[in-house]
């Protein structure tokens, strides 16, 4: 190991990966060929198991946030290894809330004949998207690692109590309006054993493949930061010894 | 008990301190009256340009006095903070050791009250320029219903201006930050003035149970927003 190439995996993470890898295999052959079409949708039912593994991986991601945020502004050894798991955890949530998103408006669009509805399900997703979007921001905004951490803290349970709120104001704003018939008609679908054995397959993949990202990423924000801080360790050393030249 | 309730006294009169402050602040240099008054109206105006069509402008009135409100709020958060991040003032405030959940009632109701004067003036553009109707029973709605949802408004803009106070980028920061949290209170106070306004064929008591949720976003972010402010702006 060099100094040069620190790398972010190590023994355990590596057979996760490749556990991961086989069953991902595994989810493409059951998802692609083995389980059967569906009555109605035909081959485009297969979308699911991509689309709704991604957004469970989201909400995973966003809760594990919150919850290490609470645990960082709680404890009385506040570890920045906290912050870096929010934070890990945060920007992969975004990525998955964006693959379903995108998925869905495809399946949207084969199913519906429309690639958005203002449903309220996928109304309060795309606030979901949002709001974790602004928390990265906040995250680069700058200051030192512990001003980080605290802010994207706060903000990381503001926004738990906020995605509720929003959810329940889009819920009966849509509820006045109209019934959100054409949503439920996609996720009415009758599930056969296959198909629902195979929608678990692909949450459990995608719970892996979250949990290796997560360990690979939150080693990467370390290493990120331990170059920041070599950074302005060698800047005030500069500084010091022009000042002892003169 | 009694120490309880000398704390408490504490509290209210640097609430309304700061609240002062923020308004003589406001009232010396005439931003409001001079710039984002003039803006919301001019957005009012650009509206009815985009729709072109008297019907449509009735019936869409409600929401956009309140988008007109959104955004002219944007510039009232940033303008409330650029007072406290100019020379430190800020800092000082934390310094002489105000109390940040003070500080931060005091702040978020004199935002509020901005608001509030704010939407006054857009009900009124809103009356004059679309048309719509307003009875008084309407006009009892609307009221209430602007009070309660600029004071949530303060609330909320005062906890995440706090949030992007004194950071580079923060006039591009803040947009992304508050829009998606005050969604609810557009929502909300979109169907309780449309209620009033009667747009629609709405009923105006239609309009009262919206105004109660805005009390309960209202409240909800007074409690947060107090507790949360101070690990915000500790730097």
């Amino acid at each position: 190991m060099s100094a040069t190439s620190t790398p972010t995996g190590t023994r355990a993470t590596r057979a996760l990966g490749f556990a991961t890898l086989a069953l991902t295999v595994w989810l493409i052959a059951f998802g692609l060929f083995v389980s059967a079409e569906d009555v109605v949708q035909g081959s485009t039912v297969r979308i699911m198991y991509v689309h709704v593994p991604s957004i469970w991986v989201a909400y995973v991601a966003f809760v594990l946030t919150a919850v290490v945020s609470a645990v960082y502004l709680s404890g009385k050894n506040r570890s920045l290894a906290w912050d870096r798991v929010a934070g890990a955890s945060a920007e992969i949530g975004v990525l998955f809330v964006a693959i379903s998103l995108i998925t869905g408006s495809l399946w949207g669009r084969l199913t519906w004949g429309t690639y958005w509805v203002w449903d309220a399900r996928l109304t309060s997703t795309a606030f979901l998207f949002i709001t974790y979007i602004g928390y990265l921001a906040v995250r680069g905004l700058g200051g030192t690692f512990r001003q980080r951490a605290r802010r994207s803290a706060v903000l990381a349970l503001l926004a738990v109590l906020e995605i509720p709120l929003v959810h329940f104001s889009v819920v009966i704003w849509r509820s006045l309006h109209q019934e959100s018939t054409v949503a439920n008609s996609g996720t009415d679908v009758e599930l056969d054993g296959l198909m629902l054995f195979t929608l678990f397959l692909g949450i459990v993949t995608f719970t892996m493949l979250f949990v290796w990202m997560v360990l690979h990423r939150q080693r990467g924000l370390a290493l990120q930061d331990a170059v920041d801080a070599h950074g302005l360790d060698v800047a005030i050393e500069q500084r010091r010894q022009e000042a002892e030249v003169r | 008990m009694s120490a309880t309730s000398t704390s408490m006294k504490r509290l209210v009169s640097v609430a309304r301190i700061v609240m002062l402050k923020d308004l003589r602040a406001e009232i010396n240099s005439r931003v409001l009256v001079n710039q984002v008054a003039p803006f919301s109206v001019v957005i009012m105006i650009l509206f009815a340009f985009a729709l072109d069509n008297d019907g449509i402008l009735q019936r869409v009135a409600p929401g956009l006095v309140w988008l007109a409100t959104m955004f002219s709020m944007l510039v009232v958060v940033q303008r409330s903070f650029a007072v406290e991040t100019a020379d430190g003032a800020l800092d000082s405030l934390r310094v002489a050791g105000v109390d940040t959940r003070a500080l931060f009632l005091g702040k978020s109701l004199a935002l509020g009250v901005q608001l509030c004067a704010l939407d006054i003036i857009l009900v009124a553009t809103a009356f004059f320029l679309y048309n719509v109707q307003l009875e008084p029973s309407g006009l009892l709605v609307v009221f209430v219903t602007v009070v309660l949802a600029c004071f949530g408004l303060g609330f909320i803009g005062t906890l995440y201006g706090g949030l992007a106070a004194g950071a580079r980028g923060r006039e591009t920061l803040l947009p992304l930050l508050l829009l998606p949290v005050v969604a609810p209170v557009l929502i909300g106070a979109t169907r309780a003035t449309e209620a009033g306004f009667m747009s629609g064929g709405a009923e105006v008591s239609e309009g009262w149970p919206w105004s109660g949720l805005l009390l309960v976003f209202a409240v909800i972010f007074g409690v947060v927003g107090s507790v949360a402010f101070g690990p915000l702006i500790d730097e």
